[in-house]
Formats: structure tokens, sequence, C-alpha cells
């Protein structure tokens, strides 16, 4: 049975202060990294010789506006079959510098996750094959999950906030 | 290689040739065609009869369902769910009732776990027979399609019974079930456990050993297993493959440890194993639904959590605190506790997982479906390259690709 102490350790190990911030929320080993090191990290994990953690599960991002210069997250859930252990990788990337390098030469699956993740946040994924959208039409011009887009009718009076926003 | 010298009566000149000139074309496969099931599309270069490549074209009924999340109370999520794999909606349902509980930290009683894993099951085996049935129509027996829809008819009847929907179910609650099992719902099941297997077994002899339906689905759309966990392929899928991963044993959820049953796998990943393979999974499911109703536990059928569980409504008009659960709860102003939760379930195709964040409100900051669908239809191309356009057809029916699903 992996332990996600031994996890962690050997993720301090190998990246030192480059793995952070560890927590875990339900028992499910969350940390973040850097974007420079987050595809040696997916490489490290898939490739380990115990660990195995062979399978992308999820990918996919958050906005969070109000952090300075972390304004955007991308999220990657992983797992390993043979151990049935699964972890969470956080990667932040500032608004300015929307980049971070894509997953698809580890994973196949990464592709289209990427896609959605473009195209909903507009997050670059550097070196994919076919960054384009791919639920939205292509002629959108904006990126519809940011939280600056209202979902309600911004001209409605009858929705407020107070009574029915979040 | 020794140069072989040509003799000159062996020397074609080129005017005794026509120019050979290749060229591809491109065939539209879908939005709406009848046999893409679902609204996507697949552009197509062929070179004859076989398939060079493919490029797929999807997002025709995306609904948003990640950005409407972020702003509606927990409870109103459940009918986004619904509608996401429509084949299998109650399973969807438990899911995202699950996930919330766990950000709540809300205890549901043995009773309602077994009421969720019966209409779970139940659901799986409304998506598998309409999966294995359409791919009988799709190599051209369609009696047993139609035989075997008045059995999915019968386990709507039961939904009905439950919940009062029958495909788009919004069915359970936060916190256990709205309902407890009626009488009539204990006996649809009990006939439904009767009179499916026959049926089950005819739709059997129709196919599993139909000498034209082994040669139109073995070695039809292949995909190694290796391939198949690169692209993220879970459920019947990835089993057929070959790969035993399956979330009810991994990370068993609603008491599934409970239940004695087994995992069917294959062994090529081609459209028979995976046929058969959810042929196999419904006669577990029914395994499952009968050990379940038949060891149901007495108790209550919701968790004792008044603040998250709508009260009944005879009480609301007597008691003041049930009065102001049910306003509070009706209007969505329940805070939820700060986190965030990772939760899957085996769906009808695979891992279907919820990605919750909680900031403490009323909504979710943030909520992302892993759709099983949407992860491995990527691999279609791969998967009929080279292959006729018929055999294509078939490996798309066989990975069950639901639009609503895909698309979100």
């Amino acid at each position: 049975m992996l332990t996600n102490q031994e996890v962690a350790e050997a993720l301090l190990e190998k990246f030192g202060d480059q793995a952070f911030d560890f927590e875990e929320p339900y028992g499910l080993l969350t940390l973040s990294t850097t974007r420079e090191q987050i595809i040696p990290m997916l490489e490290f994990l898939r490739d380990h010789k115990t660990y195995q953690v062979i399978f992308l599960t999820d990918l996919c991002g958050i906005h969070y506006p109000d952090n300075a210069s972390k304004e955007f997250m991308v999220v990657y859930h992983m797992h390993s079959f043979i151990h049935n252990f699964r972890i969470r990788i956080k990667v932040s990337i500032a608004e300015e510098d929307i980049h971070i390098p894509t997953a698809t030469g580890l994973f196949a699956s990464a592709n289209w996750m990427e896609r959605e993740t473009y195209d909903f946040f507009g997050i670059l994924f550097d070196g994919h094959p076919n960054l384009i959208r791919i639920l939205n039409i292509e002629e959108m011009d904006y990126f519809p999950m940011r939280r600056q887009y209202a979902l309600e009718d911004a001209t409605r009076e009858d929705k407020t906030d107070a009574l029915f926003g979040r | 290689m020794a140069d072989i010298e040509l003799l000159p009566h062996n020397v074609p000149s080129k005017s005794d040739l026509p120019e050979l000139v290749e060229e591809l074309t491109t065939l539209n496969l879908g939005p709406t065609h009848p046999a893409t099931h679902g609204i996507f599309q697949n552009i197509l270069k062929m070179d004859g009869e076989k398939i060079v490549s493919g490029e797929q074209t999807i997002g025709y009924i995306h609904r948003a369902f990640e950005k409407i999340a972020e702003r509606r109370a927990f409870y109103q999520i459940t009918t986004l769910t619904d509608r996401m794999n429509y084949c299998s909606s109650p399973i969807n349902n438990m899911g995202w009732h699950m996930t919330v509980e766990k950000l709540l930290g809300v205890e549901v009683p043995k009773r309602a776990q077994y009421i969720r894993v019966i209409m779970m099951e139940l659901a799986r085996i409304t998506d598998h027979i309409i999966c294995n049935s359409i791919l009988g129509v799709d190599t051209g027996a369609f009696t047993g399609f139609l035989y075997v829809m008045q059995k999915r008819e019968e386990v709507y009847e039961i939904y009905e019974e439950v919940c009062g929907a029958r495909l788009t179910t919004n069915m359970g609650r936060v916190g256990g079930m709205e309902r407890d099992l009626s009488n009539t719902a204990i006996r649809k099941i009990h006939e439904f456990i009767k009179s499916f297997p026959p049926v089950l077994r005819e739709l059997e002899k129709l196919l599993n050993r139909n000498r034209i339906f082994m040669d139109r689905t073995i070695n039809v759309g292949p995909i190694s297993m290796e391939r198949a966990i690169s692209y993220g392929f879970t459920g019947p899928n990835l089993r057929a493959a070959g790969l035993d991963y399956d979330v009810r044993v991994m990370n068993p959820y609603s008491s599934y440890e409970d239940f004695d049953f087994t995992i069917p796998i294959g062994q090529n990943g081609d459209t028979y194993d995976r046929y058969m393979v959810r042929n196999e999974e419904m006669w577990q499911s029914l395994k499952i639904v009968e050990q379940a109703i038949n060891n149901l536990p007495e108790g209550p059928f919701y968790a004792d959590a008044p603040e998250y569980y709508l009260p009944p409504k005879q009480e609301v008009y007597r008691s003041m605190e049930a009065l102001i659960y049910h306003f509070k709860i009706v209007m969505g102003e329940i805070d939820a506790p700060i986190g965030e939760v990772y939760h899957a379930v085996e769906g009808g195709n695979g891992e279907l997982g919820f990605y919750l964040i909680s900031d403490g409100g009323r909504a979710p900051y943030r909520l992302h479906f892993r759709r099983p669908s949407f992860i491995y239809y990527q691999a279609y191309p791969e998967m009929c390259k080279g292959s006729t356009l018929s055999d294509a057809i078939l490996t798309m029916s066989s990975l069950n690709v639901i639009a609503g699903e895909l698309d979100a």
C-alpha cells in the first residue's frame, strides 16, 4: 500500500523546493509545482519503477482573478492502478504569461483535455500539436469560463446577486 | 539487393502507361448521420474504401454545464448531470450526490446506499443493452434491438416509480433518496430480475456466436492496453483491452464492497471484446441488483442532516425548523464548507469523475466533470485507421460515445 507520505518524500527528494504546498484534502495527496517542473514531475511519476502512476485521470483549469500573478491554475489528477494511488498536482500561472508546457508527449489523452482547457480559459499549452477550440465555435473571441464573464444577462434587474447570485 | 537488369522488353515506355493520379476522397460522416448515434462529425479521408485519417469535430450540443454550475445551488446541479450520459442518468445523479456528501461530510444510511446501488446497476443495464443492441443493428440485426427495448422500458417504469421521471431522472437527494422504495417499485424490480435473463439470453443467442456478427466484429477497431491507458480509457472499453480497472472495486462507494460480483475483462480490445464485456457486465449488474434487493437493510432512507436534506412536506407545515430549512434549501441559501473534492463513480462508460472546489459559498467555485466519453473518443481516428467505413461505424458504436457526455 503506497502512502501519501512516501510519495511526498520521494517528490521532495527529487524536486526539492520545486514541490511545495503539500495537502491531503479528503485523503488525496495534493501538491503544487512550477510550470518548469510539471512535465519532469509527471514523467518521474509515470516512469517510476514502483509507483507507476501511469494514468492521467483528469486535467482542468481554474481561474482565480484575485490572486495577483497566479490568476490561472492547471490541475492534473493522476492515478496508479497498481497501487490504487491517486495524486493531484497543481500549477499556477500568471495571466500576462499564460503558458504551460504540454503533456501530450506523455499521455495521448492530454490532447483533448488541454484543448478544452484552452477553449474555456485561454491557457496556452506550448508544444501542443493542435491547440484549437474544441467545444465552442472557432469564431469565439473570448474564453467563457473566465470569471469576468457573468452567466446571467447583465441587463436584467430582477435577478440581482443579493437574491439569486452566489 | 543486387541490381536487376531489366531486359529491354520489360522496360515500360512512359507513353504506354496511363498516368496514375492518387487522390483521396473526403467523406463527411455526420454531424447528423444515423450511424453515428449522436451529433458529432467525422471528416474522413478515404483511399477507396479504406480510411486513411479522420478528423473529429465535437461540441454540437455543448451546453456549458460547468459554467452554469458556478451559479447554481448544489441541488440544482443534479439536473445538469442527468443530461450528460442520458442512457444512464441515475449513475450521474448518484455520483454527484456522493461528491457533495463527501464535501459536506454527510454519512448516508445503509438503506439509501443499497437503493442507490440498485438504481445505478439498473442504469448500467439500460446503458449496456442500448450499446449492445445498437451494435446488433449496425451489423444488420434489427430484431434484437426492438426486443430488448421492452426491457429498457421496464427499467424506465421502475425509475418512474422511484423518482417520477424516466429519462432525465433527477433521482435522489444530497443525503439519501427522496422517497423510500414503494411496494410497486420493489415488485417491479423483482419482476425485472425474473424476466430479464430470458431476454438477454435470447439476445446472446442472436449475436454471441453468430458467424456474421463475429466476422464483422472480431479484430475490428482494436486497441492495445498500453494505448488504451495512454488515451485515458476507462470502463468497459478499457476492460475489453485487458485491464481490470473498475472504480466499484478499486474505490468502493455506496457499499459496493458488500456485494459479490466479478469484473469481466477482454483480451484484444476489439469490438467483439467490448461487446462481450458489456454483455457479461449486465449479468453481473443483475446479480448485484438481486443481492441488494434481497438484503435491503431496514432503516431510514436519508441521512440525519436537516440543514442539507429537504424535510418531509408535512413537517414543513407543522414545525418552525423544518420550515426554515425548507426555505433555505429551496432558495439555495446553504453554504457549503470550503474544500476540494474529487469523487469518481463507475459510470456506464467508465470513470465518471466530479472535481468540485468550494469556496464556502452556496454554489461551487469550480466544478469539472471528468467525462469518460470525451476522453476516450479522441482515440477513434487511431482505432479506425486502415479499416473500412463499415467497420469504423461498428467501432464507434461499440465505444458507446454518448453525445451529451461528450460535449457536456
